[in-house]
């Protein structure tokens, strides 16, 4: 017997929470960009759920690019992270406050 | 409400896997360790994509996420040199951040899972046809002019330009 899809959008939710609690809470701007990959898995997880329920593999295409947009996402943030760390010594998230109004 | 088949053990065994690793993400104070507890998570996350008869999203996801993302993520973690236990982890708003988190997980749970598989739902959980997309399905759809070309060469043109962005960004500029 296969498992059900509710148990997969589920376990997708609490995952997505889980990074956006990551997200939201973390000092640490990597740990911030580590958070984002787990909401963007949990995303995947639902998308690969319902590919399956209705049988159909546009699911896992848009999967696919999601795995593409997040690799150029991490390669783009991770050299920012770098270019703050240079300038600042730090990447505490509290103290980039320069921006705010 | 979950049946004692292998299927089920499995999606046990990897859902414990991803939210074990997640959870490790949210709170570990080395951030050697959060990239590994991603790691697990991730593949975890792989294990789904097998049990949910992507094999071959199991495979990218391996390759890609764990091969590539993660060890990228290390790497930044040492540029930065901010591996050393964390005495602090969470920012200064992290009291509102709980709240908003909270609301969300009800919020997500109330919108999707009711209406489709509360009490007055259709409950239909089990897919509705045993047709599964092959890798060949998926190859041929990514380079079909009817389906996903333009989207396929977009993409490459997308990781084109945040390699030479991430370059650029990077650099050191004396």
């Amino acid at each position: 017997m296969v498992v059900q899809t509710e148990s997969f959008v589920m376990l997708s939710i609490v995952l997505f929470v889980l990074g956006a609690m990551g997200v939201l809470l973390r000092r640490n701007a990597i740990m911030v960009f580590m958070s984002i990959e787990l909401m963007l898995n949990a995303a995947n997880l639902a998308l690969v759920a319902f590919a399956r329920y209705w049988g159909n593999e546009t699911g896992q295409l848009f999967v696919f690019f999601v795995i593409t947009v997040a690799a150029a996402e991490v390669a783009v943030g991770l050299a920012l992270i770098v270019a703050i760390f240079r300038s600042k010594r730090s990447i505490n998230i509290d103290e980039l406050h320069e921006m705010k109004g | 409400m979950l049946e004692i088949t292998p299927n089920t053990i499995a999606f046990l065994v990897f859902a414990l896997l991803s939210v074990g690793g997640a959870l490790g993400v949210v709170v570990s104070t080395n951030l050697i360790h959060g990239a590994l507890f991603l790691i697990v998570s991730l593949f975890g996350g792989a294990g789904l994509f097998v049990l949910l008869a992507a094999p071959f999203m199991a495979a990218v996801q391996i390759l890609v996420y764990i091969g590539a993302i993660a060890i990228l993520i290390i790497f930044a973690v040492m540029l930065t040199r901010s591996m050393t236990s964390l005495s602090e982890i969470f920012n200064r708003q992290w009291w509102i951040s709980a709240i908003v988190a909270v609301v969300m997980l009800g919020l997500l749970l109330v919108g999707a899972i009711l209406p489709v598989w509360g009490p007055s739902g259709t409950n239909a959980m089990l897919p509705v046809s045993d047709a599964v997309g092959t890798t060949v399905d998926l190859g041929i759809a990514l380079v079909d002019g009817n389906q996903f070309v333009l989207p396929f060469e977009v993409a490459s043109l997308l990781l084109t330009a945040a390699m030479i962005g991430a370059i650029v960004i990077a650099r050191d500029n004396e």
